[in-house]
């Protein structure tokens, strides 16, 4: 990292917006996702349950977005801000955490659309020196053109 | 199989959510890598990860954020709806190694736990504030966070 503090190339950052991705919600990959962080909801895998439950259908666990619903935007942001980073000197990358905001239901069958946005970029003083904490936003619409959620993810460059 | 439903009238602030136990094992952190996308060779590769510095492969932040998801949801039950998610990934854990194809080897279990820390009425929506974390073997709350959700009411009911 440099002593200057953000490098203007990557300050110049904020604010950019990805191509909007378009992503099925499958049933299948709520049931997976469900089996692997062991979580026996059957919301997520009894279509029967499912459908005499008031969402009438399996429904998306809180945590599917960011991963794996990453919509194109979580990848697109990360390629467009690593060959910066790398050339700042800043090789760690960790995932910092996340937050959700969430509107509307989500319901396998349904087809979102995503678009990310690298909403800020600041720079902290570290136990081992100057961090980049960024802040990748990614807004979920349905198919009805319903807000359905905001994923804001925090990264961390070192 | 019916679930219990908890109602806005039946928490208090500093109550606390029912805990859900969690086992992370490598076999577990490979089926997450499958079900999220997410292929950080940190994750299964200790070859990898030996050079990284984390002393082995460790368990991706946004599985112990699922894990929270599930404590959250569950709190919410089917006729609740999680608002706001939000959690950071503030130290590492290692996961258990497999000890045959089916079972893990001991070691320690992780607990996600939540207590209650405000409650109100807004908008004739009530809403309830967590505190959350994910709590390891050595007492180490590795991942916390807060979730704030939307309860139904015993006095809405007819």
């Amino acid at each position: 990292m440099t002593q200057a503090g953000v490098p203007d190339e990557i300050k110049a950052m904020i604010g950019t917006t990805t191509e909007p991705a378009i992503m099925e919600v499958e049933r299948g990959a709520i049931r997976r996702f469900a089996d692997a962080i062991d979580d026996p909801n059957p919301l997520y895998r009894d279509v029967e349950y499912a459908r005499n439950s008031k969402y009438g259908e399996i429904i998306c666990p809180i945590g599917f977005f960011g991963w794996p619903l990453k919509g194109g935007g979580l990848e697109q942001m990360m390629n467009t801000l690593m060959p910066v980073m790398m050339k700042a000197g800043l090789f760690r990358i960790l995932d910092g955490g996340i937050e959700y905001e969430y509107f509307l239901p989500v319901r396998a069958g349904d087809i979102l659309t995503s678009y990310g946005k690298i909403a800020d970029i600041r720079e902290r003083e570290g136990k081992s020196g100057k961090m980049l904490f960024m802040i990748l936003e990614q807004t979920y619409w349905n198919q009805n053109s319903d807000k359905v959620a905001i994923a804001r993810s925090t990264i961390i460059a070192r | 199989m019916a679930k219990k439903q908890i109602y806005y009238e039946d928490v208090e602030v500093g109550s606390e959510l029912t805990p859900v136990a969690k086992v992370a094992t490598t076999q577990m952190l490979v089926k997450w890598a499958g079900a999220s996308g997410d292929f950080n060779p940190l994750h299964f590769d200790d070859h990898f990860a030996a050079t990284q510095g984390t002393g082995g492969t460790i368990v991706h932040g946004a599985l112990k954020r699922s894990w929270l998801g599930h404590l959250a949801s569950s709190f919410a039950g089917d006729e609740g709806f999680v608002k706001k998610f939000s959690c950071q990934y503030r130290g590492m854990d290692l996961p258990r190694k497999m000890a045959s194809m089916f079972g893990p080897e001991e070691g320690e279990t992780w607990w996600c736990k939540g207590k209650v820390t405000n409650k109100r009425v807004e908008d004739d929506r009530h809403i309830v504030e967590c505190e959350i974390w994910v709590e390891n073997g050595k007492g180490e709350r590795t991942t916390p966070g807060s979730a704030t959700v939307i309860l139904p009411s015993k006095k809405a009911k007819k």
